[in-house]
This record gives structure tokens, C-alpha cells and sequence, in this order.
């Protein structure tokens, strides 16, 4: 997501510098152990790469754990209601082109309450960052079945196992047009969750980020394997993707794609297995902010045009 | 087979020498035909002819249900009433006294509802009275005989046959002639006949307007020739420039006017309209209208925007306004500034999805759970609805809060002339403040008294904080402490009775004391004056005051109230029938403003209410109010009721 350089925008008090410090709000109260604070770590990490003015940058969200994140951060917020955290984000980013706009979600947020939102999001491609915090449970509202649920894990309202199988959030966003920026990382492997947020704020487009989170609450046993077994884990590779030495040291596993061959994305994404990486990234296509965006206008100006329709509608 | 009383007369027979010019102050006319045919379209451009030249006019669309419905049946009946008067005209009157009907079926159907004066004299199409097809002509002569019940007076006109001199295919063509009969008839000006033609095809090639205009000739022609009358509705010229439209168009250059740069919808009937106008002239303004994926994304962008700085509204209808109904109360909760914009149509669900109610009062100021106070402005003239978001977005704006527009089917459709606006700056939204908060503003920073705060809009340094639909402090923080949510409800109530401080009583049409007084809101009010008239030329006490405000409510009912002896609303929403089985007094439902004015207060309120999915007419609302009156006045005589 590239911000637009207004003159506004270039004239933000370039003698401040941010430390992660200055983006950091009250402790976040998420369960210890919980993956959410370790994106949140990451996102503070980001702003001070980038420098972020915090009254220039917007963190919206919907409900469950994950949507308290703009609690904790010193930025401007926006907690909104379940499932919404799209259409505010896009009404925020249409207004305000000059403002750095991130979604965060949760699995039940945005692939169940908000799905239809988040089809459209990946179509309107508005710039901006949109993070789905998957623990693949509902987890605020203390587990009940998500759409991303393996089949078979027993929840409070499917007790015997979840009956469907889950919902492949990669493969979904992947088949809607206009897709341009789908990837996939994981709170436990810091590195490359850093690598791939900047790799979304860098994007021109929407930037579509499925964060495998832990939540030891609900779902301890789920990532438990992949965490404990790097092996476990396949990195995808190429100069065109996400690059971070630490993350493929630690997971030998290496997968060679390159992100801009849709296909292969889609594919990839339906076989399923627990790969992090970029899946696929097209920065041309178009953004909906900016075939919207329309020049400016004086009083005089709405004025003269308002005259012109009077005048088309004159008795 | 009995002779039909009306028995149809070919307009030949008839002797144009002798031609009757009926001067009237007054006069209603419809153009009825399939669905398709373009009666709309004739009957808008006559309208607008007959404004433009200074006659008043009030013109409403007569809309089929279905988009295809099958051709020559009464559900096809698609076109206009166009009622003209010397002076303004603020209804769609009583009965229509001259119809152009371009087959049996959907005249049959404005008959069946009624439409039609006894004495109508009514134009039709006369190529199906000898058609080939023989179920055509039973179908014809079986229409006859049904219309025969009236006095109707029925006068055969070659319309097909005319107009293939022109064109090949007539049913793309009749309206232009239909439009040349009625020029003709009411004698308006073929220059700016000719100008409206032309307007209506701008879109089109060239020789397209050329058939058109030929056609329209053509009609003139023939009713000069044939017609044996003529109608005089005088004018009275304008001494203000005047302009002419309907509702959803007036609402969409408010938006313009107010300085508002998005519109955010998804399209439903009867709003949609508003965004097709704007969609059109929107950017030229350096606005757009954003089609969302539902309504409850158009909602939630347009709640993005105005945290982000630039109020933005939303349009919708019914159906619409239910789904977004959580973030409405979102909005209420965080006092992020909007405008929702109501068309109303006949509900529940999806009801009547073309036709006039006022059905959703209630929804809109009770339909979030939970205490969200706000704002609901109900337009009552097409004038009223180009002001009407000026107002709604400053209000929005200065409290803090969701201001609701409430217009209806019938404010949207219905075109009327009115003086033309003079835009001014002043109307318009400033850019968002991007200055820094100052040290120790917080986000929330209620006035004790006034329950008011400035806000915070991202891009001011210093003002960073997380907006949240919880319980939350004056910093923004969420807070379950005891206490907590009593201060935020207190606060955002409490700009309710503030606004309320700065409104003026309601004045009324009429004497301010007697012994009826009848209580309106939005599109009725025309009818509803027009009926009080009636009354008081016949020597009745009787006056009307119309609310603009439906919260707060205007102040000093109580007062007004307490100068009649009896006070009723009319209303086009459900109410029980006093006298139907099970009602009492008790549990009868009754209308939206009447149980409202009865809560607010305790002043025993009537109500006389119809969903007849059209708009009333002065000639009912006359009988209704009457029948009061006797009531009343039966009362203080000691008279056995
Ligand atoms: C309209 C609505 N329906 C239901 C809820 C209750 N609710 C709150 S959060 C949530 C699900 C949370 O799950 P998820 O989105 O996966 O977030 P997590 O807590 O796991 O981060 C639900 C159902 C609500 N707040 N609003
Ligand atoms: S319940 Fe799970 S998701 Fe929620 S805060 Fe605790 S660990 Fe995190
Ligand atoms: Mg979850």
C-alpha cells in the first residue's frame, strides 16, 4: 500500500522521528500466549520502518479478540462492529486518500459475518492493508465453530467435531477478480510476519494477509505441530516474494513460486498444507480509490455546477 | 347486451365548429398505457410545459408493479397525473377529469381504482373497438360495458393509425402524438413543447427528436381538427424564477448544495433515484456516488468517511434502512456525524416497493436496540427537499449525531415547481479541521450541560484515538464501571432537547384556535391543507399544522394542542379501524405520529390513517376531518353519540 504524496503529506513535520514506542497505546490484554500480540508487535515495527505520522494512519477493525488491536496502538482507530471492518476502512481510505488505512480481522469477522465484504474489498482493490488474524476458532465469544475450523475440532456449539470442512481463505481471495496481494504468515515466526506486513504496506492495492494465530486458549492443539516442527512448515521462495534469512533458515522446507502466476497461486492455495509466503501479488491492477478519486472543488466551483443544473431544470 | 350509457364516440362525428373552451382554475389530467409505451415520458414533458409556462402543476407517476408486465391487462397501467391550477398545486388531487388512455385495459384499471370522475371525458385509442383478433374485441366490449357504470364521456381517437404515417412501429411514438393532443387541448406553447421533446431524447440521435417532433405535430393536428373542446387553466406568470422537478433529484442537488462528497447506496426502490441524478452530475462537482455491495456496506462506508472528515450520506428505503440498522446505532454510539436519507415505500418487507407510505417513523426512531437518540427531519415540498440536507449535514455536524431525512415515494416521484434556489458558500462543508488538538482535549469532551464535543478527525496530531461502539469514557476508553454508561447516554440525549432549544413552535394553516386540528408530517401536507380549505370555506373551525422535526419534536404542542377541541393526525401508515372487531380504545394501533404525539403529550390524540398505496386525496381527508367535527361538535351540543 503506497500512500499518495500530497503536499500535505510531504510537509508532515519530517523532523519527528518515531520509535516503536510512540505507536505503542495501553497493555494489550489478550491471553498470554495469545498470537495476536505478536502481530501487534509487528505493526508497530512497520510504523516506525515507515515512519508512519500516528494522526496520519487509521487501524479499523470489527469485533472478537483480534478487533481489539487499535486499543493498543497509538494511532487513530476505528472498533467497529462484527464483520464491518471492510466497508468502514473503505469509506475512511475513499475520503481521505492521504491516510494509511489497515483492516484487522478476525476468522469469524471477516469469513463468516463479513464475507461478503471481503469480496468486495479484494474487487474495489482500495490501497490499503488487511490482516485476518485466523485461530480458526471463535474466540471472544469462547469457541464456538469458524468457518476455518478444521473438520472434526469440537467447539462449544459442535461438540462432536465441526461438521463442514473448513473455509480456505487463500483460495477464496485468490478466486475473486482483481485480486492483487494474498499471502500467508504465522505470529510464531516473527520474521516473516514483519517481512510480509511490509511487503502489504509496500503493495499498490489491496494487501490481503492471512496470519495463522495462535490462541492457547481455545485452539492450543492446532499450530502446536508446526510450531514444534520447523519441518512441518514449507516456505515459499523467489525473487519476487517475501524475503527473510531467518525464517528460511529455520524452515528448510523450501518451495519455489513465483507470486505473479496466478494459476500457480491458485493451486498452491488449494493444495492446502501449512505454507507461508506470498501466493501472489499483481501491483497494475486497478485501485478503486483512485478510479474514484476526483479532483478537488472550490464553494465557486459546486456553486457554478449547481447553477448549471438549476438552469437545466428552469421554468 | 345493454347500450353502455357512454357508448364510445368517434371523435369525427363530433363538430370541432362548436368547440367548448372550458376555463377552470383547475384541472387533472392522466396519460395512461402499457408499460413501455412512454406515457411517463409524455405526461412529464406536459407537466413540465405547463410549469414552465406558469400554470401550477403537481405531477405523480402512475407505476406498474412488475418491470414486464404482460401488455393491454389492468397490471400494465403505467403513466402520470398531471393536476394544473392557476396557483400552486401541492397534491395529486381527487379524481382524474380528462384521461388519454392507450388501450381499454389499463383505463379499465384507473377505473377499477377509482381515478376517474364520473363526468371524465376520456381520450382512447381506437384501433382495438374493430380489431381482428376477436378476444380483443370481447375483451374491448366487455371493458365498455363495465365502464358504462359511469357517466364517462368517450371519444375514439385513430391514435395508431396516425401515427404509422410517421413511424413504422407506433407503440414507439404514440406518447409524442398523446403529447400533441394535449398540447393542443390545453393550448401550450409549441415552442417550448418542441424544447421539452428535444430534451427528453438529448441523449438520442438527432433524427430521433425530428420522428418525435413530427409526431407531436401530428397530434396537434389531429386535435384541432377533431377535438370539439378545449381546457383553460389560466396562468398567473411567476414574478420569482421558478424551477421544476421531482424530490430524489431536489435531494441529490441538496447533497450537492451541502457541500457532501459521497453518496453511499445500494440501489432500492423509491431512493435509487437520487443516486441516478447524482451519478450523472456527482463528479463534476468532485463528488461520487459509491455503489456498495449491500446496504449495510453503504452504511459503513459513509461512516468511514465522516470519521474521516467529510460527512457523507446514504440513501435507502425501507427494506435498506432495516439492514443497516446496526450500524445506525454504531453511529448514535460514537456520535460519528450522518445523514440517512429515507425514501419511504409501502412495507413491511418488501412490501409496496413503488408506492407512498410513512410507514418507517417509528424504525427509524426506535429500530436500534438500545438508546440511540437522533435527529428526523421529514421535507413536506419538493422545495423543502433541495434545503433539507444543507440542514441535515450541519445539524449532523454541530451534535454530533445521525440526522434521518424522511421523505417517500411520493416526494420522489412527484414533480413540482418551486423558486429557484440561490446557492450559497455558506451551505457547504469546510475542509476537515487538521489543525492539532489542543493540549488536553479528549476525544469525547461533553459539555455537562449540552451533552456537546468537538471531534476528532485523523490527520489532527495529538487527537489520536481508537473510536469504539462499547461503553467508553470521555477519553475514548472502554469502561464498564458503574456510572460510565449512564454519563454517555445522558450526554448524546441530552443534544436532542439542546436542538430542541432552537426550534420554533409549528405554526398553522388556519386560525391557531378552533375545533379541529389536524396534525401532518412529510408528503401529506399539500392534501391535507387543501382539505382544512375545503372545510373552512364550508364554515368549519378546523387548521392543520404540518411537523418538520419528528425528533426532537417542535416545541409548544402541548400549547397548540390545548386550543382544540380535538386533535387528529392524518397519516398514510396502519392504524386499527376503531369500530373493527376486538378494537377497543386500549389496544388499538394507531398511527406512527399519533402514538408518538401521545406519548410526548398525553393530549388524547386521534388518528385517521389508510395505506391505500397511493397518496391520499384532499376529497377523503375532507370526509375524515368532517367526520370529526360532527363528533366533536356533537359532543359539546350534549348530543347522544
Ligand atoms: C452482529 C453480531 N453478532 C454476533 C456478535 C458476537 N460476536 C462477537 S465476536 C464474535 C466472533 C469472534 O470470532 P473471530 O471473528 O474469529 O475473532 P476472535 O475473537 O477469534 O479474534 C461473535 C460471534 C456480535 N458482536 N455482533
Ligand atoms: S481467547 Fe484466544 S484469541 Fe482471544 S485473547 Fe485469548 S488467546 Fe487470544
Ligand atoms: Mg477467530
Amino acid at each position: 500500500m503506497t500512500a499518495t504524496c500530497t503536499l500535505t503529506d510531504c510537509g508532515a513535520a519530517p523532523d519527528v522521528e518515531y520509535s516503536m514506542d510512540d505507536y505503542a497505546g495501553p497493555v494489550a490484554r489478550w491471553c498470554p500466549g495469545c498470537g495476536d500480540h505478536s502481530v501487534l508487535s509487528a505493526a508497530q515495527r512497520l510504523l516506525a520502518t515507515h515512519q508512519m505520522a500516528p494522526e496520519k494512519t487509521v487501524f479499523v477493525s470489527g469485533i472478537g479478540c483480534s478487533s481489539r488491536f487499535p486499543h493498543y496502538l497509538r494511532t487513530y482507530g476505528f472498533h467497529g462492529i462484527h464483520g464491518r471492518a471492510l466497508p468502514i476502512s473503505t469509506g475512511v481510505k475513499l475520503a481521505r486518500p492521504d491516510l494509511d488505512v489497515f483492516a484487522v480481522m478476525g476468522d469469524g469477522d471477516c469469513c463468516s459475518i463479513g464475507a461478503a465484504h471481503w469480496i468486495h474489498a479484494v474487487r474495489y482493490n482500495v490501497n490499503m492493508v488487511a490482516l485476518l488474524l485466523d485461530n480458526n476458532i471463535y474466540g471472544l465469544t469462547k469457541k464456538q465453530t469458524s468457518p476455518t475450523t478444521p473438520q472434526g475440532f469440537p467447539s462449544n456449539t459442535q461438540p462432536r467435531g465441526s461438521i463442514l470442512p473448513p473455509m480456505n481463505p487463500l483460495s477464496v481471495t485468490l478466486g475473486v477478480t482483481n485480486a492483487s496481494f494474498v499471502a500467508q504468515t504465522a505470529d510464531w515466526a516473527p520474521q516473516h510476519l514483519y517481512a510480509t506486513l511490509d511487503a502489504a504496506y509496500r503493495h499498490r492495492g489491496f494487501a490481503f494477509v492471512r496470519i495463522l494465530q495462535r490462541c492457547p486458549i481455545w485452539t492450543a492443539s492446532l499450530f502446536r505441530d508446526a510450531v514444534q516442527d520447523p519441518a512441518k512448515v514449507e516456505v515459499l521462495v523467489h525473487e519476487k516474494g517475501i524475503h527473510d534469512a531467518t525464517t528460511e533458515a529455520i524452515h528448510t522446507n523450501h518451495l519455489d513460486h513465483d507470486p505473479s502466476d496466478l494459476n500457480a497461486a491458485r493451486a498452491l492455495a488449494e493444495e492446502g498444507g501449512m505454507r507461508l509466503g506470498l501466493f501472489f501479488h499483481d501491483p497494475t491492477n486497478a485501485c478503486y480509490d483512485e478510479t474514484r478519486r476526483v479532483p478537488g472543488y472550490t464553494p465557486e466551483d459546486r456553486i457554478a455546477i449547481l447553477k448549471r443544473e438549476l438552469d437545466r431544470h428552469a421554468v | 347486451m345493454t347500450t353502455p350509457t357512454s357508448a364510445p364516440v368517434a371523435a369525427g362525428v363530433l363538430a370541432p365548429e362548436s368547440t367548448q373552451v372550458l376555463h377552470v382554475r383547475e384541472h387533472c389530467v392522466e396519460v395512461v398505457s402499457d408499460s413501455g409505451e412512454g406515457a411517463q415520458k409524455c405526461g412529464q414533458s406536459f407537466g413540465a410545459v405547463s410549469a414552465k409556462m406558469g400554470n401550477g402543476v403537481w405531477t405523480v407517476e402512475i407505476i406498474p408493479a412488475e418491470i414486464q408486465p404482460p401488455a393491454r391487462t389492468p397490471a400494465s397501467a403505467s403513466g402520470v397525473r398531471i393536476r394544473l391550477g392557476t396557483q400552486a398545486i401541492t397534491n395529486w388531487g381527487d379524481h382524474a377529469e380528462l384521461v388519454v388512455a392507450f388501450n381499454e385495459q389499463v383505463l379499465l384499471s384507473r377505473h377499477r381504482q377509482e381515478a376517474l370522475a364520473d363526468d371524465a371525458v376520456i381520450l382512447i385509442e381506437s384501433m382495438w373497438a374493430e380489431h381482428d383478433n376477436d378476444s380483443i374485441r370481447a375483451a374491448w366490449n366487455a371493458a365498455m360495458e363495465e365502464l358504462s357504470a359511469r357517466n364517462y364521456r368517450i371519444i375514439l381517437v385513430p391514435m395508431e393509425e396516425r401515427c404509422l404515417t410517421v413511424v413504422d412501429d407506433p407503440r414507439r411514438g404514440k406518447n409524442m402524438f398523446v403529447f400533441g393532443l394535449l398540447a393542443a387541448i390545453y393550448g401550450r406553447d409549441t415552442e417550448r413543447c418542441k424544447a421539452q421533446i428535444a430534451y427528453a431524447f438529448r441523449k438520442k440521435k438527432p433524427e430521433i427528436y425530428e420522428r418525435n417532433a413530427e409526431l407531436f405535430d401530428l397530434g396537434c393536428a389531429w386535435a384541432r381538427e377533431n377535438l370539439p373542446f378545449r381546457v383553460e387553466v389560466a396562468t398567473e406568470p411567476y414574478t420569482d424564477d421558478m424551477v421544476v422537478m421531482n424530490g430524489n433529484t431536489a435531494l441529490g442537488m441538496s447533497a450537492i448544495a451541502a457541500g457532501m462528497d459521497l453518496c453511499s447506496m445500494y440501489p432500492i426502490t423509491p431512493a435509487t433515484s437520487v443516486s441516478h441524478y447524482l451519478s450523472e452530475v456527482f463528479e463534476d462537482a468532485g463528488g461520487i456516488v459509491h455503489q456498495a455491495e449491500d446496504e449495510i456496506a453503504a452504511v459503513g462506508v459513509a461512516i468511514g468517511a465522516s470519521f474521516a472528515g467529510k460527512v457523507a450520506f446514504t440513501v435507502t428505503s425501507g427494506p435498506g434502512l432495516a439492514l443497516k440498522t446496526e450500524f445506525l446505532g454504531l453511529a448514535a454510539m460514537t456520535e460519528v456525524p450522518l445523514v440517512v436519507v429515507d425514501v419511504q415505500r409501502g412495507g413491511p418487507s418488501t412490501g409496496l416497493p413503488t408506492k407512498v407510505e410513512q410507514s418507517d417513523l417509528l424504525a427509524v426512531l426506535y429500530g436500534q436496540p438500545g438508546d440511540a437518540p437522533k435527529v428526523v427531519i421529514a421535507p413536506s415540498t419538493i422545495e423543502e427537499c433541495f434545503h433539507v440536507l444543507i440542514t441535515a449535514r450541519r445539524i449532523a455536524e454541530a451534535f454530533r449525531c445521525v440526522v434521518y431525512v424522511l421523505t417517500d415515494a411520493n416526494l420522489a416521484t412527484g414533480v413540482q415547481p418551486f423558486p429557484r434556489p440561490k446557492p450559497d458558500s455558506n451551505w457547504m462543508a469546510g475542509p476537515p479541521d487538521q489543525d492539532p488538538v489542543p493540549e488536553g482535549a479528549r476525544p469525547y469532551d461533553w459539555d455537562d450541560r449540552t451533552g456537546l464535543s468537538r471531534r476528532f478527525i485523523p490527520g489532527q496530531a495529538g487527537g489520536m484515538y481508537t473510536l469504539t461502539g462499547l461503553v467508553h469514557d470521555e477519553d475514548s476508553k472502554v469502561r464498564y464501571a458503574t456510572g460510565v454508561n449512564q454519563r454517555g447516554c445522558d450526554m448524546r440525549s441530552r443534544k436532542i432537547a439542546v436542538l430542541q432549544s432552537t426550534l420554533q413552535p409549528p405554526k398553522t394553516h388556519g386560525e391557531s384556535h378552533g375545533d379541529v386540528l389536524v396534525v401532518g408530517w412529510g408528503s401529506t401536507r399539500g392534501t391535507i391543507e387543501e382539505a382544512v380549505d375545503r372545510l373552512v370555506s364550508e364554515g368549519h373551525a378546523v387548521s392543520s399544522a404540518n411537523l418538520t422535526f419528528l425528533s426532537p419534536l417542535e416545541p409548544g404542542l402541548k400549547d397548540l394542542f390545548a386550543r382544540f377541541r380535538s386533535v387528529m393526525t392524518v397519516e398514510v401508515n396502519f392504524s386499527d379501524e376503531k369500530d373493527a372487531p376486538y378494537i377497543t380504545d386500549e389496544n388499538r394501533r394507531r398511527g406512527q405520529l399519533c402514538t408518538l404525539l401521545r406519548a410526548q403529550t398525553l393530549v388524547d390524540i386521534d388518528c385517521w390513517t389508510r395505506v391505500p398505496g397511493q397518496p391520499l386525496r384532499p376529497a377523503d381527508v375532507a370526509d375524515a376531518i368532517r367526520a370529526n367535527v360532527r363528533s366533536v361538535t356533537a359532543d359539546a351540543n350534549g348530543d347522544p353519540s
